[in-house]
């Protein structure tokens, strides 16, 4: 199952949300906002790392960049995609949850 | 691969629209068709023709329009959320008494099953909104 979170974990509690509920079969792609819930060193970071050890966790390259940000702000195993990465991952996983 | 796309939010707030669309023309350049769009709540502001943003800036309604004309798009806005923000087509017109019309170019006004319908037929349903 694909999540995708598109809010800054330091202005909602979605990625929390979304961490607790995945397990080894999910993914997460990080869009809009969310991307900041990828940066290293920061209070949700340790969480993220965590989930790594089951989940997948991608970053979207173009809304990274529209913030000021590149590979050297993030954690460490997080993949950067495009937009048609975004959308192989919806062909590659069966279900998509869109947490808003 | 048949994709199906919702829009909850409006054009030039926060991102969704400019999501949506950028993954809806790498689908398509990625040989995927899509069967619907369907734009709900202020995602309907999506669909008016009246818009005209700086010349500098994207035009977010026309790019919807081209897209769906080149690649047989459906575009729907959901008739209750149209209703309430003053989104018109000219059916809407007659039937609500209205002076005008402004919905854009390959944009229709229609009900909420259309988006039941394109969770049935499209393989993928994707949300974007905020």
């Amino acid at each position: 199952m694909l999540h995708t979170v598109n809010k800054s974990p330091f202005e909602k509690n979605s990625l929390e949300t979304c961490l607790r509920l995945i397990d080894e079969s999910s993914s997460i792609l990080l869009i809009e906002d969310g991307v900041y819930g990828a940066l290293k060193n920061t209070s949700v970071s340790d969480s993220v790392i965590n989930a790594q050890k089951t989940t997948k966790i991608y970053v979207l390259g173009p809304d990274l960049k529209a913030r000021g940000l590149d590979k050297s702000s993030l954690i460490s195993n997080i993949e950067i995609i495009d937009y048609k990465g975004f959308v192989n991952l919806t062909i590659e996983n069966e279900k998509i949850q869109n947490w808003l | 691969m048949l994709f199906g796309i919702l829009v909850n939010e409006g054009p030039y707030q926060h991102q969704a629209s400019d999501s949506a669309y950028l993954f809806a023309k790498a689908a398509i350049e990625e040989g995927h068709k899509i069967f619907r769009v369907f734009f709900y709540h202020d995602g309907v502001n999506n669909g008016t023709r009246l818009a005209t943003p700086p010349q500098d800036d994207r035009h977010i309604p026309n790019r919807w329009s081209e897209l769906a004309k080149e690649h047989e798009i459906d575009l729907v806005l959901c008739v209750a959320a149209a209703q309430r923000r003053g989104m018109v087509d000219p059916d809407e017109m007659k039937r609500n008494k209205k002076d005008a019309d402004n919905i854009a170019e390959k944009f229709r006004i229609s009900g909420l099953g259309q988006l039941i319908e394109a969770g049935v037929q499209a393989e993928r349903l994707i949300t974007f909104g905020d």
